[in-house]
Formats: structure tokens, sequence, C-alpha cells
């Protein structure tokens, strides 16, 4: 067995899970999830994924803007307006939209990420023009007070303290999040620097919004019982009437060359046993010498992706260096990504030991590549993980949501299949030799204060 | 406007009716079958891609650890999927993973919970492996020393988690020596005593088929699956030795514990006895919580997240377990304002005992808990754990079309009175890890440590 580990929840967390889902597949995603594209004249786009077998239907709006996007020393802006679009509109009170939805039935919710912030509701199909009604009058009829502004600003902070502050775990993972990348804003948390949170006011609030909620720079995924020309009238009448928003250039620092191999070292009260992590700098789709990213997926599946790993089968089962040991890599970011791998050391190893265990792993991939076989295997594996996916009915508007608000067109999607079924041993080797270098990483390790 | 919630209410059952495959079949139809030995389980059909999902729960979990060796059935459940037969650990993972499939066990205080996920093309790899575990377990020293080394760990990670502390501390105060107020993951002296002969022990006790459910859901048909349940479960004793346990009553209520940790929020646990499943209440308790907790717009949610910016997140749920019925919630709140986070639930709960809900709030949540129950069965995993709850809770297939008749039927008059005997605010037991500013201990911690 597999024991949960704070960083595969951090896996979870990240959109690499949908990732691996619906990419993983020898027939084209379009035979998958068969996504029907058009977009209205005020810049709009729009993806409808039918699915009748059960008369739910996932409405969910995205917008091209994320943590990443925040302006400097305002960390959290995207992510606290996010929060704040469940206030009052022009037309709504605030409360009031969320009572309509919960009689109908339905669910909602919201999220951020680094690339995106995306608003959805889980409802009948019978209801899909009152949640278009409330969806599409927020998108630019938000009103807020200054009340709204300082309440909402307490419950933000109060979700750092639950999820960062209070966790050791939390705030150590932000520490190497920060060591990672020397400029580009994947440094900074998603939800913000406390110190910084504390001053978002109205005025930078407004200004994001206005800049960033627009038609042109959104994507309405609609998945489930419904059928695309319903959506596309349905859509035109909500969303129409809204007009086209100025242009917007997404401008994001990059990092300057890496040369230093970092360690980030905390102790912790709250922890019983020492964890060890290490980050590479990796390309993405979208970012750095993304040729590598399909090959660094399957890598990422030998290397660490299961129980019958090599880490966990050589450290945890064979060897005893490690009582967890895993990897992952996600290919989806608008901007770098990192390939992690995380081990915990059995008690009497050091962390010497561990370490130099875990590159004697690498050394072997860096030199002697994967076997053929195992390469075969990994391939199945994400292929198979593809049907997996369609059997969730609220899914496939997540994954393909994320895929296209991390730079993929949805046509482009389609030739993943091939682009992973082509992977060569060679390729294998080469992607590693890219990533794995240890100057352009950093190493963590959290160990606990009183050790037992 | 009754009769019209009554007409609404038949609308959203047909559509649940139609779920899984509208296309195929024309309502939901949970199919109640029987194999050949006596195996019983539930089956949903659905052809539209080639997966089987099964779930199933023995009665007994964690509340049958013999006394010394808690962790027994925690334990157990990491593992089953350690080897079994002639099948060695590396080689049962192995097969697992070839095959993408997903096996996984885990306990709760009553139950010992298995699920298995897989392709069709692979399905009787995966029975097989299933059966194997359950059967016939390995338990080899080195998987049992390196999985409890891995729970050690796990335990050690946990122990200063501050909303597992909060949560032990609230069971232990309201429970004392029973059963439910003991640690199901064990401690690592327990942990240690455990062999691989209370393992075999263990599952010779719990495994068996007069304390199993079963739900399935997929592409599997009826007569074929009838099969696979006796290859899978028929050579498992027909009858299990579970130790019924007391009923649990709060010893202590009305209390207030504090747990000391360096952290800036304050993590609260807290609650007070509510209903066991079976209780004819039941169904207004679950309006009642729902009016009180039940998300955006939710009374607390309100009080204390909307209007003050008190917490991110403040819940209360109905818990049944086999022998308590429990009203638990939780909240956090920075330490300096925690207090008032506390004084807004006790007023809450004082206001909702004397005057219950309102009309327009039962109107409301009678609709979100009809109209939102069909959203319930989105993927096979869902649908297979409402299958196996069910039958744990003794329902009948029927209760799928009579739920939202029996929450309708509650009236605003039984909710009334409900929520008198319910909502007991000086009855209330909280559990605060953190430094909470301006509140008082009633019960010193070490009594709960």
């Amino acid at each position: 067995m597999m024991l949960s580990n704070p960083y595969l929840k951090y896996i979870c967390f990240t959109a690499w899970a949908f990732f691996a889902c619906c990419h993983a597949t020898n027939i084209s995603l379009a035979q998958v999830f068969d996504p029907t594209r058009f977009v209205l004249k005020n810049g709009l786009e729009i993806v409808v994924i039918t699915d009748h077998r059960a008369p739910v239907v996932t409405h969910m709006l995205w917008y091209k803007v994320g943590s990443a996007d925040d302006p400097p020393g305002n960390s959290g802006l995207a992510h606290f307006l996010e929060h704040l679009m469940f206030k009052g509109t022009t037309k709504y009170n605030a409360g009031e939209a969320s009572k309509i939805i919960a009689r109908i039935g339905g669910t909602e919710n919201a999220f951020t990420s680094y690339d995106y912030t995306a608003f959805f509701q889980i409802i009948a199909p019978n209801h899909l023009s009152t949640v278009m009604d409330i969806e599409a009058d927020r998108m630019r009829n938000l009103e807020l007070t200054e009340r709204d502004i300082l309440s909402e600003r307490d419950v933000v902070l109060e979700e750092r303290r639950s999820r960062t502050d209070n966790n050791d775990v939390a705030l150590f993972r932000e520490q190497l999040a920060s060591s990672m990348f020397l400029s580009y804003p994947y440094r900074i948390p998603i939800i913000g620097w406390k110190h910084e949170i504390e001053k978002l006011d109205i005025k930078a609030v407004m200004h994001f919004y206005n800049r960033w909620y627009n038609p042109n720079n959104a994507v309405l995924i609609i998945a489930g019982d419904v059928s695309p020309m319903d959506v596309k009238s349905l859509a035109q009448r909500y969303y129409g009437s809204i007009p086209k928003g100025p242009e917007v250039a997404r401008v994001r620092i990059a990092d300057p060359p890496h040369i230093a191999a970092r360690r980030v070292v905390m102790k912790s009260s709250q922890i019983g046993q020492t964890r060890w992590t290490r980050r590479y700098l990796a390309p993405s789709y979208q970012y750095g010498e993304s040729r590598h990213a399909y090959a660094l997926q399957l890598l990422n599946e030998i290397l660490g992706g299961s129980t019958s790993s090599r880490l966990y089968t050589k450290l945890v089962v064979e060897r005893k260096d490690a009582v967890s040991a895993g990897s992952w890599y996600g290919a989806d970011n608008l901007g770098p990504s990192t390939l992690g791998i995380f081990a915990s050391p059995v008690k009497g190893k050091t962390i010497k030991e561990l370490e130099g265990a875990i590159d004697e792993q690498i050394d072997l991939i860096l030199t002697k590549g994967v076997s053929k076989s195992e390469l075969s295997l990994a391939k199945k594996r994400l292929r198979r993980s593809a049907i997996f996916a369609r059997d969730s009915v609220t899914a496939p508007a997540r994954i393909i949501g994320n895929l296209i608000l991390s730079g993929q067109k949805v046509h482009e999607i389609e030739y993943w299949p091939m682009k992973i079924e082509a992977v060569t041993r060679q390729d294998i080797i080469d992607a590693a030799k890219a990533v794995f270098q240890l100057n352009r990483s950093v190493t963590g390790i959290l160990s606990p204060k009183n050790p037992t | 406007m009754m009769s019209i919630m009554k007409i609404f209410s038949s609308i959203i059952l047909a559509l649940v009716g139609g779920v899984i495959f509208v296309s195929q079949v024309k309502a939901f139809e949970i199919n109640e079958l029987k194999s050949a030995t006596g195996i019983k389980a539930w089956l949903v059909e659905d052809h539209k891609n080639p997966i089987i999902t099964i779930k199933f729960a023995f009665k007994g979990g964690t509340g049958q650890d013999p006394q010394n060796k808690e962790g027994l059935a925690y334990l157990t459940s990491g593992l089953l999927d350690e080897g079994a037969g002639s099948i060695k650990s590396l080689d049962f993972q192995k097969r697992l993973n070839k095959n993408s499939i997903s096996m996984s066990f885990k306990v709760t205080r009553d139950y010992f919970h298995g699920s298995i996920v897989t392709l069709t093309e692979t399905s009787d790899e995966a029975f097989r492996l299933l059966r194997l575990a359950l059967i016939s377990p390995r338990f080899d020293d080195e998987s049992l020393n390196r999985v409890r080394n891995q729970m050690v760990v796990n335990l050690r990670n946990r122990k200063e988690n501050p909303n597992r502390i909060a949560a032990r501390a609230w069971w232990k105060a309201s429970f004392g020596q029973h059963l439910y107020g003991r640690d199901k993951l064990g401690t690592e002296t327990s942990l240690n005593k455990i062999t691989s002969r209370d393992l075999k022990q263990f599952k010779e006790r719990i495994f068996a088929q007069d304390n199993l459910v079963i739900g399935v859901v997929g592409d599997i048909t009826s007569g074929h699956l009838k099969k696979k349940l006796d290859e899978i479960f028929g050579q498992l004793p027909k009858q299990a030795q579970v130790t019924e346990l007391p009923n649990a009553e709060i010893k202590n209520f009305g209390q207030t514990i504090i747990v000391n940790r360096e952290i800036p929020q304050s993590v609260v646990v807290f609650g007070h006895q509510g209903v066991l499943r079976s209780h004819p209440d039941w169904q207004a308790v679950t309006v009642l919580l729902e009016i009180m907790a039940g998300g955006f717009g939710s009374r607390l949610m309100k009080e204390i997240r909307e209007v003050q910016g008190l917490t991110y997140s403040v819940s209360a749920y109905p818990l049944a377990l086999d022998k308590a019925g429990l009203i638990i919630g939780t909240v956090s709140t920075v330490n300096e304002r925690v207090a008032k986070s506390i004084n807004l639930i006790r007023k809450s709960w004082k206001k909702f005992g004397e005057s219950g809900p309102t009309e327009k709030e039962v109107r409301d949540a009678r609709s979100y808990l009809n109209g939102s129950f069909g959203l319930l069965f989105t993927d096979s995993k869902k649908i297979a754990g409402i299958l196996v709850s069910m039958q744990k809770n003794g329902l009948d297939v029927g209760y799928m079309k009579r739920r939202s008749e029996l929450i309708n039927q509650v009236s605003i008059r039984q909710l009334k009175q409900v929520a008198k005997r319910l909502f007991q605010h000086e009855k209330l037991t909280f559990s605060i890890v953190g430094q909470p500013v301006n509140i008082n201990r009633t019960m010193p911690t070490s009594t709960i440590n």
C-alpha cells in the first residue's frame, strides 16, 4: 500500500491528475469527450461536451487570469476576487444568487490556480438558463461595498490560516516554491502572502476585475445532458449581449538561468518523521523545452508514479531506505513546471543515505534509460486512465477547461496521444538529461523538532 | 403549495430515475440479486463504459479491535493488497498496476470497507485478486513490518495535526472508555503488539457472508455477476463473529476543552447527542441541519462567515454511527476572535432550539435536498457507495423513490419539536486546539490526553 502523503495531496491539488486522465489515451481526446467549440461575437469561447447518461449539467466559466497575474505587491488578488464574486451585483443582492442555485438543487463553487480562475454550478439540465443568467450577470455587474471587502478579506485570512499558517508542511511547501522560481510568479502562493492580503482594497479589486473579467478573456465549458445547439442559443441569449472588453496581454516576468543547487531546511514540531523532497525545473507544454513534456510524463510514471515504480520498489520495498517514495510531474502550466521527487527515510537512515539512494536511481535512468517493457506498460497505464476518466459525468468539464486554460487548443489536444505513443527510450534519456540537473533544483528537508 | 411540491419532487424522481443510462433503461434500476450460494448484492448495470466497480462492507470495524491491540482493523486494511495465496507482495502490486486495477480498503468504527475498480477486460484478474485478498492474505513479516512502520510514521506525523488533536479530544471527552472514544489508528505501542496471527484472526472473524453488503455498478450483467459473486465471496465463512458493541451515550456534555498549541488559528470541534439512522426523526434532523449548516446561506455560514468574516469554513452535520447518533461540527478562527465564533454558534443553537426554522427555510431546504439528490449519482464509485450505505442502513431499494416524499412529509410542527429536543446549546461540548483568547476550560486537558 502507499500511504497518503502530503506531497501526493499536492499533486491532486494541481491540475496534473486531470491532465493525466484526459490526455492519457491513444484514441484522440475528441473521440473520448467529443467537444464542440464555437466563439461568440464578443470573443467568448464556448466548449460543449455532451453526455446523456445522467440528467446533470456542469456549467463552468473560466477566466484567463490566475494568481500568477497578480500585480506585484498585491499577491492573492485573483483569489480574493474569486471570493468576492459571490457578493452582490446590480441585479442580485449578496447571497441571493446562491440561494437561487440552492433552491434548484444545484451546487456551486469556484477555484483559483496560478493560470486561471473558474466558477461552476452543477445542476439539472432544465436549470441551465438560471445559472447562465447568474454567471453572465456577475461577469460585468459586480457591486462591492467597503464592508464586503473587509469581511471577505478576513475570511480569506482565515482560509490562509486554515490551509497554511496552521500547518508547517504547507508553510514549508510555500518556501520551497519560492526558492524554486527566481522571478517567475509561481514563486508566490496562490492565496497570497499574509501581509499583502491584509492590504488588498476595493480599488485594486475593481481594477483587476475590469481588466480581466470580460467575455473575450473567458472560456465557457458546458458538459453533460445538453445539446450543443441548445447551449449555443442559450449562451447567445445570456452572454452574447455583454460587450467585448479591451484586449489584455498577459506579461509574466521570467527567471534568469538557474545556476545553483538550493537547499531549504526547516524544523517542525508538527511532524514525527523527516520528509525529503527535490524539485527539478522542467518544461511544460507551453514553456521551456516543451518537446520533452511527453517523455517526462512517461518518465515520471516509471520513476515514481505507482507502488510498482522504481522508487517505491527499490527504496521502500527492497532496500528499506524509505517509508514512502514517489514522484510527480505535470505539463499543463502556462509557465515553467517542475518534476518532483519525495521520500521519507526509515528510522535510522540518514538524509545523506536516502539522497544517495535516490541519486542512484536517477543515475540509472541517465546512463541506462528505461526498458522496453517499462515504457510500453507506462504508455498502457496512461492510455487506460482515459477510459476511467470518462466514468464521471462532471469531471470532463474540469479536465477540458484545465487544458484549454493551460494554453492548449481543442484541436491540439487530439495530437497528444500520438505524441505519447511516439516517445522512444532515447527520448526518455534526453528528457532526463535536460531535467535532472542539480544546479536547477531545490532540495527540501523538513524534520521534526523533537525527534522520537 | 404542498401538492406542487409533490409534483415537483416526482419530476425530480423521474430524473433521478434516468440517472445512469437514459438511453438503455427507462428508470434508474437497482437490481437486487442473489447468487447460487446465497451472496446478495445490489447492481446498477451500465454498459456505456467498459468499467466495473464493486464496493462492499463487512460489519465490524475498529470498534472490534481487542484491548491493547488498537489499530488491528486499520493495519489489516493496509495489508490485504500486500500479497495473497502464492502471490507475494511485490508481485501482487505489480499485477494490480499492470492491469490498472484499483483495489482499496478502509475502516470506520463500525465497518470494514473494500472497493475494486477495473476495466472489463481485466475484470477476471481483478476478481481473482480480490478473492485471494479476502480469503488468503499472506500477512508476510516483510509486508507487516513495512506497512506497520508506515502506519507508525503516519501516526507520528498526524499526532500534532491540530484538526486531529481537536477531534480526538472531543471524542475522548464525549465517549470516555467506550470503544468509540478510542483512537482507530491505534498507538505506536498497540501497533507494535500486533502479530500476523492477530491479523489472521481478525480476518476470520470479520470477513464473512452474513455481515456483508455489496454494491456493483457498471459493465456487467446480473447473470455474470452472480457467478463472480460466488467466486469472490463464496468461500468466506457463512457467519461472522462480530462483537456487538454497547450503546454509546455521551458521558460528558456541555464541556469546554482547550489543548494548547502554538498556532495562530484555533481549531474547534463541537457537538452533542443526535439520533440514530433508524430513528423516526432522521429526516427531520437532516432538514434541520441543512438549514443550520448546509453551506452558503445556512444560518451558521451566514452569521459566522458571511457577515462577520470569522471563518473560512463552519460546518455541522448529523453523524449516525451504529451505536450513537451525534450532531458534530467544526469551525476555525484566529485565536483572538475564536470566542466570538463560539458565542455565535451557541446563540444560533439556542435560537434554533427555541423557535425552530421558518417556513421559508423549510421550503428552501426541502427544495435543495430533493433537487440535489440526483446530482449525487455522477460516477460509479459514488453510486456503488450509495448502494452499500443504503444496505448498511437497512433501507430497501424503494427508498430512492420514497426519499423526497419522506422529506416533504416532515411538517414544520414536527421540525420545531425536533429542533427543541435536538438543539440544546448548553449541552454542546467544544474542543479547542490553539491559544484561544477569553475562553475558559471546564475540563482539564490531562483527563482527555
